[in-house]
């Protein structure tokens, strides 16, 4: 396992599991389900960076997911803009909002900023609940299938490899922004703030420029999901999928890039493997990440690692 | 030649109390310059002052002549201001070496889309960063160290984890909050060299220390703080000689450790 500790050897874990799974899969049902985990790993990497590396909380990041997700779906159908122009401007406009409200916010800490996160989040499905003209209210909108260069993009097979692709590049872009000076900036100031900032590390500066990269991450996947299910709600940006966002990035390992993989994987799969429970599914759902949590406390990538190198935490 | 810093009748307030009070004095360039004083006379107030972590509610400060009274922390560095914590202040979670590299942090120019794509700039950074956070670990005997997590290193190694840190900015003023505290007769030697060979290299050094050997030993002037104001500043012949410090802070036990420092 130790292999998996530098930043190539996560790349080929990731690479290994990619290429690994469709042996396994007996139907395109498998495909799907693997989809929706690479599209939330997505997700979950950018969030990660804000969370685990950086240190700072969002309760919001649907918003941005749903921001990405409605771009690919209102431009083409009401403003004529090509859908993956759509998915770009989604992203940028994400990005916005991020580097807009992220000045005032970034400035509270802890529960504070958790609030404030929350509040932008929900504002977002607020508008998109309510601009029913523009986005169908509750019910949603669909989303026209993704045709690139004259060649319809559609199946669970084909989205499975190109939802892969954005994870592996998500990924080593997220590894390398570990390991790069601004990498450490961050993560010097979630250990110390004082520290850093005498350190000559502008902390506001570094906040509001991960919390942007995170917000870009999820109205990517936000993006991605929407051309694969053909459909959007308001609910891809509703406070509960927020909540499932963070719970993916502590249930995988705060600070771990595998482990937002692991996170997501555990948190879309297992609702799916618990149906067999029936009327008890939510709760066995709620009872294994409460066990989760007491058990692998930081996350089930960092703790594993270490138990398997033989440290005692 | 210009004083390094010029503090001019500082003080700040907390809720009423004045911490710190009409403070005055001037570092010269290349000296070792203390601050003494009992428990609460704002020693790490004056520094946090300095440092920009407080806002000054009188007074100015002048960094190499240039007046930086109110600038943010991080602004200060970039001035070629650094200092260490009283309270270990450590990266925990961050490798030696990686804590040294942030403090490479303001030499390093490298734009954020050539960090994510990680190209040949960013690797030639991340080795010169690594290679003189390396230099410094070695100076300050950490060099063995330098890939294991911050936190799991000792005590006395975590002190000098922060000189090196503080080193790596390149700075013309280093602030060292009780550098020696909590260390040993050894530890407490081997920082003495440490901040001497920093001053012989063309560092000013502003200390905060309650090793009265160690202070008289090294300090080529000493500023005697009691309840936030100035008491005396002199050389340590001078100030070991008032009667005032004595009263307040050495007391006879201290005065004789104190007179121990030239033997």
């Amino acid at each position: 396992m130790a292999f998996l500790k530098g930043k190539y050897g996560v790349l080929l874990a990731i690479a290994i599991i990619v290429l690994i799974l469709p042996v396994a899969f007996p139907s395109n049902y498998y495909f799907r389900i693997a989809t929706l985990v690479w599209i939330s790993a997505l997700a979950v990497i950018g969030l990660n960076l804000l969370m685990g590396y950086a240190g700072q909380v969002s309760l919001g990041h649907a918003g941005f997911f749903g921001m990405g997700a409605y771009a690919v779906a209102v431009g083409p159908t009401h403003l004529g803009i090509p859908p993956v122009a759509s998915a770009l401007l989604g992203a940028a406009s994400a990005g916005l909002l991020a580097f807009v409200v992220g000045r005032p916010i970034l400035k509270l800490r802890g529960h504070y900023l958790a609030v404030a996160t929350l509040g932008m989040g929900i504002l977002v499905a607020m508008v998109l609940n309510n601009e029913a003209q523009w986005t169908g209210g509750p019910d949603g909108m669909p989303v026209s299938r993704l045709v690139l260069f004259g060649f319809k993009v559609k199946g669970p097979v084909m989205w499975y490899w190109i939802t892969a692709g954005f994870l592996f590049v998500g990924a080593w872009l997220a590894l390398n922004l570990v390991d790069s000076p601004l990498g450490r900036a961050l993560r010097a100031l979630h250990d110390s703030e004082t520290a850093a900032r005498v350190g000559g590390i502008d902390v506001a500066r570094h906040k509001l420029i991960v919390f942007v990269i995170s917000a870009v991450y999820a109205a990517v996947a936000g993006s991605l999901l929407a051309f694969f299910d053909g459909l959007v709600t308001p609910n891809t940006a509703g406070f509960l999928h927020s909540i499932q966002l963070v719970t993916m990035v502590v249930l995988g390992g705060m600070g771990s890039i595998l482990g937002s993989l692991v996170g997501a994987a555990v948190l879309v799969t297992l609702p799916q493997a618990l149906t067999v429970f029936h009327d008890y599914e939510h709760l066995m759902l709620g009872l294994m990440m409460m066990l989760f949590m007491i058990f692998l406390r930081r996350g089930i990538v960092p703790t594993l690692r270490d138990r398997i190198a033989g440290r005692v935490q | 030649m210009n004083a390094v810093l010029e503090v001019k009748d500082i003080g700040i307030d907390f809720g009423g109390v004045r911490a710190v009070d009409e403070v005055s004095f001037e570092i010269r360039p290349g000296q070792i310059f203390s601050i003494i004083g009992p428990n609460g006379a704002g020693k790490t107030t004056m520094f946090n002052l300095i440092s920009g972590v407080y806002t000054p509610s009188r007074g100015a400060v002048k960094l190499a002549g240039e007046d930086v009274t109110g600038l943010p922390p991080h602004r200060l560095a970039r001035l070629g201001l650094s200092r260490t914590f009283q309270n270990l202040q450590v990266y925990f979670r961050m490798t030696a070496v990686e804590n040294v590299m942030v403090g490479r942090h303001i030499h390093e120019h490298v734009g954020i889309t050539a960090q994510l794509f990680n190209l040949p700039s960013v690797r030639a950074q991340n080795r010169a960063s690594r290679q003189k956070a390396m230099e410094l670990l070695d100076f300050v005997g950490l060099a063995d160290k330098a890939d294991e997590p911050a936190g799991s290193l000792p005590y006395g190694a975590l002190k000098r984890l922060e000189i090196a840190r503080s080193l790596a900015l390149g700075p013309k003023l280093l602030l060292l909050d009780e550098p020696a505290a909590g260390c040993n007769a050894v530890e407490t030697e081997e920082i003495d060299g440490l901040i001497q060979e920093i001053a012989k290299s063309g560092v000013t050094v502003a200390l905060v220390e309650h090793d009265m050997r160690l202070v008289m030993k090294i300090s080529d002037r000493i500023l005697v703080l009691d309840y936030g104001r100035k008491l005396i500043e002199g050389t340590a012949t001078e100030v070991r000689n008032d009667p005032e410090v004595i009263a307040a802070y050495l007391g006879a036990h201290g005065q004789t450790e104190a007179a121990r420092a030239d033997h």
